[in-house]
Order: structure tokens, then sequence, then C-alpha cells
């Protein structure tokens, strides 16, 4: 990804911020007060990453430069932190939710630890993620944009769940008629390239910022093969190639070359909607139930001006990869598109983990 | 050769960017905060990082460094205090050092426990730093070399440790270990996610116990009870036998043991995904087994500290490698670091493969730092163990009531439940009993720590295994018998055997009097009831998740084969057999002014209060009640220190942003902070 194009994207995006209706100066001051920025991670995952990332340019924007703490409620898949913030209820405003992927799979799979429900919460900033499928170097020299000489070669993938964000690409490496393996229990995709570069495993994905820190340089090195991405969705909710990686193709662009792997259809359907929920839109910060709209507001203007600074698009490319950030009216059509599953996909998909790896979610 | 060329000038950079006043300012206050932080068993690392986040945004990132590293370094050496002094194990690092250390405090040795702890410390990360020095540049492929079967052997390795420590009773030891093993399967699998010996009704559960709270239950509430009941100091006869000097010859005396190790540390620290689990007992077992005269283990034998602790911050060292070569955070605290790595500077240091190639100054300037806080954490610390030991001479019904509370709060700020709390009793009564029937703890706690890596690592590379004997038999066994792992395999028999000979004049809960066949036998029953129900709960799990019901049966099979041969055995043997070793019988314990129940009730009473009213509270209503109470003192006195307590509790809490648990007060009123919570 070239600097100008990058910047554009930016000068776009903040262009795009201010032309909305600019909130209406709040009076919300948060003077002397700290906030808590509850996420239901360990410390050590991406979504600590993400808000420690955040917090000091919120407390910067945030009228009255309230120190800003990220607190940690680990547990349950992170089910347990959300089931917390559920219960919790508007006070002065001084508590803010961060949610990614994991939190909301398990809500579209229904899965019976869910106790909590999105359309309550009042989303304030959204962000999201790519991710990039790739092989080893010797079968990677099998792979010609198509998966047709794969499909006689046995792949292994160390796996943390398939009910976890790896749902997306073991569906599509078994849309492309693929045999792999899952080795289940890993406990982050950094383990799972350490996997892939011990030789174990034989294909691996990683977010963008993982594929960035770590892959990128095997693939300079000769010893993986960069196969697709899971791709970014356009305007019009269609995927195109991921902005991070132009050069390489999209999962759609390789299932489409792929004998017997399809671009419609109940299975693409239920890929693309677990992909949307999973990736273009992966981490969200919500206030909790019954927030006034004056604090939402001043929430929203904040993250806005954290988006807008001349900064913003280096420091956060480098800790947070190069995604559109949400903020405003956009963050609602995020959530959206994060927790609405069609009732089809879901079927599909359970079934699917059902027949596949015998999970069964009750 | 050409990147040894290159790192010499860089190793020169790294120093030029150490050695200045303002770094070197930033790594003592560093260093101080961390020892500060680092009373706080099992938080340390992580809750003072956590607190130096915000700060690091943006700031020169030699000075953040330097900072940060300062108050990781010293988590390893300041837990030590607790250790040695409480048997309160602070970290899975200092577990081993409980067992030689706490008793070298009760014969009024802790100065010298701690000094000669603190010398194996500093020598241990400097060899660390060193080692590293050369091994950073090679270390990429050497820790490629290991896979799932190598580490699956390492351990094993670690298990195998459990021969040494096994006690008077093999079997005993073996059960425990079981136990132990059966014990960390609690909860979600990590394979298939079937729950075991948990349900979805009681979500805690299904996160399975955490390290802190069974480290603290089986060693630090035994001990705690136990001395309270006696109602006397920790050092016997409240005076200090020998002092700080005598420590540092201690260790110097043994200084090869010292080197081999910190060795041991730095390179099973090397290795990620087995953290620093295994090190220290590892450790512990070499110190056993390279010393001729056996017979003072677990009763206060300085090789028992010194070898733990030299390999513990050499491990640290050595867990800087998977850190910044691989991006792979060894712990908990690693994570954060890496994460705020990121946020120096203008963000240009990526952790990863990129900081040997493009910032191996600063991968030195790491290294360094780190030995550097080691020494200045070592001297601090040194300097404080003759003051900070005279607390083994306070009568100990007055720190009783403090550790409660120390260790309440720690064993909730691993999963912010008030489950953490009640499961922290559960365990210590468990561990209550296997202190008094002579089950080894020690070997509990190994089963316990490599619970999970056995399990996983077995899963895993059977898997894989078999995916490489598809291919053909030769794969599969190359991928299975590489040289590492017979190496391994080699080293393992060797120590078992060995261990098995020396077990028997180790003896870690000391000599233990024999009674009646009553107890022993019913606390056994018990045990082969829990077992049988965690068999039959495995085995209902359907077999499409065989990954997560093999190791249950196998391991849970196992135990209970050994469980039922001892009780064979006890129906056999004679009343008075050392099988039937019970502490109530005769000793310490039996002739302890007051009884078992009624010095749990104190601790119950804590945790019944801060069910209804929340900690601050309960805390409050139980230093006033037990110090007027059982400690008999005078109002004045008792209003003074309970004040002490509270205020210090609310000032490192405050401090460290933790909150405490709620009770169903809480959930009625909204209080301020600290009587409420977030």
């Amino acid at each position: 990804m070239t600097i100008s194009r990058f910047t554009r994207r930016a000068a776009l995006g903040v262009i795009a911020a201010a032309g909305l209706a600019a909130p209406a100066a709040a009076e919300v001051d948060f003077s002397g007060k700290t906030i808590d920025w509850v996420i239901p991670f360990s410390e050590t995952g991406g979504s600590a990453k993400w808000a420690n990332f955040f917090a000091p340019l919120l407390s910067e924007e945030l009228p009255g430069n309230p120190t800003v703490v990220v607190k940690f409620m680990p547990g349950a898949g992170s089910t347990k932190g959300a089931n917390w913030f559920q219960d919790q209820e508007h006070k002065d405003g001084t508590l803010l939710f961060g949610t990614s992927g994991s939190t909301q799979f398990p809500y579209l799979l229904k899965d019976p630890r869910v106790r909590y429900e999105y359309k309550d919460w009042n989303p304030v900033m959204a962000s999201g993620t790519g991710g990039v499928a790739y092989l080893n170097a010797e079968d990677g020299a099998k792979f010609d944009g198509s998966a047709n000489m794969l499909k006689d070669t046995d792949f292994i993938y160390g796996s943390q769940g398939a009910t976890r964000l790896d749902l997306v690409p073991l569906l599509a490496w078994q849309m492309l008629g693929i045999n792999v393996e899952p080795v289940f229990g890993i406990k982050g995709r950094g383990d799972g390239r350490l996997m892939f570069e011990r030789g174990e495993a034989t294909i691996d994905y990683q977010t963008s910022s993982g594929y960035l820190g770590g892959s990128a340089d095997l693939v300079a090195a000769g010893t993986a093969v960069p196969m697709m991405t899971w791709g970014s969705l356009d305007a019009n909710g269609d995927i195109v190639r991921d902005p991070t990686f132009p050069e390489i193709a999209t999962f759609k662009e390789v299932c489409e070359a792929t004998d017997g792997c399809e671009t419609s259809g109940e299975a693409w359907d239920a890929w693309k909607a677990f992909f949307v929920a999973g990736f273009p839109v992966q981490k969200l910060a919500f206030l909790p139930a019954g927030t006034p709209q004056d604090v939402i507001d001043t929430y929203t203007a904040a993250f806005e001006a954290v988006v807008a600074r001349a900064d913003f698009p280096e420091i956060s490319s480098k800790r947070v990869g190069k995604y559109s950030v949400y903020t405003s009216d956009a963050v609602q059509t995020a959530l959206t598109t994060a927790t609405d599953v069609p009732d089809e996909a879901e079927a599909y998909v359970l079934n699917w983990l059902k027949e596949a790896y015998g999970v069964e979610l009750k | 050769m050409e990147m040894f060329a290159t790192a010499l000038p860089a190793l020169g950079d790294a120093w030029a960017l150490i050695l200045q006043p303002i770094v070197l300012g930033y790594l003592i206050l560093g260093v101080v905060m961390g020892l500060a932080v680092g009373v706080f068993p099992g938080l340390g690392g992580i809750a003072g990082l956590s607190l130096l986040l915000p700060f690091m945004f943006g700031m020169d990132p030699i000075l953040g460094l330097a900072l940060m590293i300062g108050m990781v370094a010293v988590v390893p050496t300041s837990d030590t205090f607790a250790s040695v002094l409480m048997g309160i194990p602070g970290s899975s690092a200092s577990q081993a050092t409980v067992l030689d250390g706490f008793p070298m405090a009760k014969k009024g040795e802790a100065a010298r426990a701690l000094s000669a702890a603190f010398a194996s410390s500093l020598f241990g990360g400097l060899v660390g730093a060193m080692f590293l020095t050369v091994f950073i540049l090679i270390a990429r492929p050497i820790v490629l070399a290991f896979g799932l079967p190598e580490m699956l052997m390492i351990t094993v390795l670690g298990l195998s440790m459990v021969a040494v420590l096994a006690g008077r009773i093999p079997l005993k030891g073996l059960a425990a270990a079981g136990l132990g093993i059966m014990v960390g399967t609690i909860g979600e699998a990590d394979a298939g996610g079937s729950l075991r010996m948990a349900t979805y009704d009681i979500p805690y559960l299904t996160d399975g116990l955490q390290l802190v709270i069974v480290g603290l239950g089986i060693f630090a509430i035994p001990e705690i009870v136990s001395l309270l009941r006696q109602d006397r100091s920790i050092a016997k006869g409240a005076s200090l036998g020998s002092g700080w000097m005598e420590g540092v010859k201690d260790w110097f005396a043994n200084r090869w043991l010292s080197v081999r190790c910190s060795i041991i540390g730095v390179v099973i620290g090397v290795i990620p995904g087995l953290g620093g689990s295994v090190v220290d007992w590892i450790a512990y077992g070499h110190a056993v087994q390279t010393t001729k005269d056996k017979t003072n283990f677990g009763k206060g034998e300085v090789r028992g500290v010194i070898g733990p602790e030299s390999s513990n911050n050499a491990k640290e060292g050595g867990g800087l490698v998977p850190t910044l070569l691989f991006g792979i955070p060894g712990s908990g605290s690693m994570a954060i670091f890496i994460g705020a790595v990121a946020l120096l500077g203008s963000g240009d240091i990526e952790v990863g493969p990129n900081m040997l190639k493009s910032n191996l100054d600063i991968t030195y300037a790491i290294v360094w730092l780190l030995a550097l806080a080691n020494v200045v954490g070592t001297i601090l610390c040194i300097a404080a163990s003759g003051g900070i030991a005279k607390l083994t001479t306070i009568r100990f019904t007055y720190l009783a009531p403090f550790l409660f509370m120390l260790i309440s709060f720690a064993a909730f700020q691993s999963g912010q439940n008030f489950e953490d709390v009640l499961a922290l009793a559960a365990i210590g009564l468990i561990g209550i009993f296997l202190r008094r029937f002579d089950w080894s703890r020690p070997a509990f706690l190994i089963g316990f720590v490599l619970s999970n890596p056995v399990e996983k690592f077995t899963n895993q590379a059977f898997q894989i295994a078999s995916f490489r004997f598809r291919k053909g038999f030769d794969v599969g066994m190359e991928y299975l018998f590489s040289p590492i792992v017979i190496i391994l395999i080699v080293i393992t028999v060797v120590s078992v055997v060995f261990g098995i000979r020396q077990a028997k004049s180790i003896m870690a809960e000391g000599e233990v009097k024999s009674g009646s066949k009553r107890a022993p036998v019913v606390f056994l029953l018990v045990v082969i009831g829990y077992l049988v129900a965690a068999l039959i709960n495995a085995n209902m799990i359907p077999d499409y998740n065989m990954t997560d019901k093999v190791i249950p049966l196998a391991i849970g099979g196992f135990a209970l084969v050994c469980c039922l041969i001892l009780l064979v055995q006890m129906m056999r043997l004679p009343e008075g057999d050392t099988i039937f070793a019970d502490k109530e019988v005769a000793g310490e314990d039996a002739d302890a002014p007051y009884g078992l129940w009624s010095t749990l009730a104190w601790f119950a009473g804590l945790i019944i209060g801060t069910y209804f009213v929340g900690f601050i509270l309960a805390l409050v209503g139980f230093l006033v009640a037990f110090l007027r109470v059982r400690a008999g003192s005078s109002w004045s006195k008792t209003l003074l220190l309970s004040a002490c307590g509270i205020a210090f509790m609310c000032f490192m809490a405050g401090a460290l942003n933790r909150d405490f648990p709620p009770g169903l007060l809480q959930d009625a009123v909204d209080l301020p902070w600290p009587l409420g919570g977030m």
C-alpha cells in the first residue's frame, strides 16, 4: 500500500467525518474523573492492544481530559464480561465497553452462555481488520490462483477453535474443497504462526497486523506463499481487494477460479455473513443501555476528533492496521453489519460445525 | 560470522544507550515501583505494567523500556519475600523456593535464606544476559527446532520431578500428582470445548482454576492456618539465627549449582509455550540430584533455595527470545510489554523477527537493561532483607489477619469473581488435608501446573504425528523421535530412576508421625470418590471430542489405580505404619493450642462477610474482631492495626486501579469506592 493512496483514504475519512452533522457542543465534563474501559479479554489479546491504543487518544479528546483506564474482565470466551456489561446501567458516562469478533460470534451462534443483547447498547466507535491465508512453500508451488491442484493434499492448521474467528478460514478452505485438518487448542494466532514456521502446520492465516508483523517476512524469505485475503467491503457491500494487500487475490476470486466453489448460494452467503461479522467490523466500543444522548454525542465527538488527528493514519496503521474506523452514524450501520446474520446463514454454519467438528452449542 | 560482526557494534550502541544518567534513573524508578507492587502475590508484573501503559504513548523508547523493564525484572526477585517469609508462592517462578525457603525461615534463618536467594537471582540474571547476548543471534532456528514432541518431552521431564518429590510413600505422590492434573482439567477443554467437572450454570468453573489460587491454596493457607493454631512466631523462638552475609557465602559455596541452574533457566525460558511453569521444578530436581546429603531437603536446605532462584531470573531473560524474536509473549506481563513497546516513540520498534535486523541495538539494550535491573533490584532486596526478615519474629497471630487479607485480595484479582475467594478456600482445604496426611503438595502442584501443557501437547503432537504417519512410517518416526526428543527421554529416564531412589530421604513435610487408620482412610476415600466422579464425567464426553476425554480418562484412571492400591495396603498394614501419616497425631499441629476448624472459621467469616457486605466492610469487621478476640489486643492497638491494614489495602488497590470483591450489599445499593465496586 502506497503512502499517497493511504493519505487519500485518510483524507476522505476526515472529510466524511466532518461532513456528518457535528454534534451539538456537549456540556458533559469529565474533569477529574476516571473512565473505565472494560475489555472482556485478558491483557494479552488483540483487543487489549486495540483499547490501549485508543485510551490515551480518547483521554485527550474528551472534555475535561479524564484518565481512561483499560480494565480486563476475561472469562468464558468474553461472554462473562459481556453478560456483566448487559447488567450495567448508565451512571455518569464513565463506563465504556469493548467487544471483538469473539464476542460477536457466540452471540450470532446463540451460544448458551450469551445473556447479552447488542441492540440494547450504544455503539460509539467501531473498527475492522482483514485476514490473509498462506501456504507453505512446497504446496504453495501448486497454487495457481485456484485451489484445483491443492485438492489432493492434506493440510494441517493450528486453530483456536471452530466457533471462533477461525470459522471464517476453515469454512473458506472447505468451500474450496481443500482438506484442512485443524489442530485445536492453540492460544492465539501467534502460536499458529509458530506452528507453521516449525513445519508442523502447513497452512495458516493471520489478521492483517499479524501478517505484516511476522508472516510477510516468511513470504519474503520464500518459506510461505500468500494464498488469499478475505477481502474488504466496498460501499455497496461487495467484496473487493483488501486495501492493505492489493496484490493478493481475495477468497472470492480464488473461489471463482476453483472448480466446485461457488460465490453464490447458501454456503457463500453463510461465509460472507460471518466474514462481515468478524472482520470489517471486528471491534466495537459501547456505552451501556440507557445512556443519555448528550453523553453519546460527547463520546462520538471525541472519537471523531481522534480519527481526525493529523497523525492518526500513521500511528493507527502501525498498531491496529490500516482499516476504517467508524464513528457517528456509520457506527450504527457497522453494528448492524456485525450483528445481523440471516437465519439461513446461522443455520448453515451451525449444521456445518456439527457435521465437520461435532461441535454443538447447547 | 557475519552476524557477529554486526553484533559487536550493536552491543556497544546498546551500552551507550543504557549508560545515560536519565536512563539509569528511569530504570531505578521502575525497579522501586516493581518492588512496591511485587508485594501482592501473583499480580506484580501485569498490574504494574498496565499502570505504566498510559504513559508509554510517544515516550522516548529507551526511557520507556528502562521504566518497564525495571518493573518487570524485579517481580521474580521481590516475590521471594513472600515465598520465603510466609510460605506464599508469589508466582509460578517461586513455588519451588517455598519448599526449602520457608522451613529456613521457620528455623530462624530467614535472612540467610533471603540473601542466598537474592544472590542466586542476581547471578542467574547476569548469566542469563551473557548467554542471551550470543544466543539471541542464533536462537531462531533453535527455537524452531522445538516442536510439539519436544515440548511434550520437556513437560514430561517436569512431571518426572514428581519422582523426586513424591515423599515417603511413592504411590501417594503419584496419586497426588494425578489428582493435581485432574483438578487442572476442570473447565472447558482447550481443544474441543467440552466441559469437564463443570457446567455452564456455574460460569466460573468453565474457565478452570487459576494457578495463583491453587498455589496460594495448596501452600500458603495450610501454613498460615498451622502457624496460627500454634500461636507462635514464624521463626521458632522468635530469634534470627544467622545474618545475610551467611546467605551470600552459601551462594558462593554453591556457585556451580547456580551456574547450571541459570543455564537450565535460560534454555527452558527460550522455548515458547512452556513459560516458567516447569523451570523452577526442574532446577529444584537438579539441585536435589546433585546434592550428596539429601536428608535436609524440605527441612531447610539452602541448595533447595539457590537452585530455583538461580533459574527463575535467568528464565526471564530466556523468555525475551520468543517475545522479541517471534512476538509471542511467554507470560501475561510480556504480552503487555509487547503492546507497550508499540506505543513507544514514533512506534517504529515492532516486536518480531525484525528486532534482530533493524533494532539489534534496542534488543541488546533490553537484554542488558533486564540484567541491570536485576542488579539494582537485588541490591535493594538484600539491603532490605535483614529488616524484613524480622517479620518472622513477630507473634504470628498479628500477621495472620493481614495475610488472609492479602491472599484473598490476590485471589480475587485473578478473575475478579467472588468465586475466586471461594475457590481459594476450597483448594486451601485440600491443601490442609494433603499436608496433614503427608501427601506430597509439590507433586499436586506440579500436576496442576503441567496439566494443561501435558494435555495440549499430547493431543496436538498425536494429531500431527498421525498426519505424518499417513505420509509414511519413517516420516512419522522422524517427527516423533528427533534427536532432541531422544536426549530428553534419556534425561527423563535417568532422573526418574535416580529420583525414585532418593525420594525416601526427601521429606517435603518433615517428619510426620503415624496414627490410627480412620482419618487417613476417610481422606483417601474422598479422593477416590472425586476421581470416580471425574472419570464418569469424562467418559460422558462424546467420542468425536476424543481429544477432550483422553487425558482425563488416562490420568484419572492411573490415579485411581494408585489410590486403590493404597486402599488395599491401608487395609492390610497395621496402625502406626508410615502410610497412616497424620499430623494431628503428634508434633506441632497436634500440640497446637487452637483447633483446626475454629481457626478456619475466622477465614470463613471473612469470606461470608464479603459475600454479604463486600470485601472492605467485611475486612473491617474481620480485622477488628480477630485482633480483639483472637489476638487479645487492647482496643487502641486493635483499631490502629485495623486502620493501617485497611489504609494499606485501599492505597495499593487505588494506586493499581483494582477493585474489591463486591457483596450482596453492593448489588443493592451503589456505594463509593472502596466500599462499592466499579
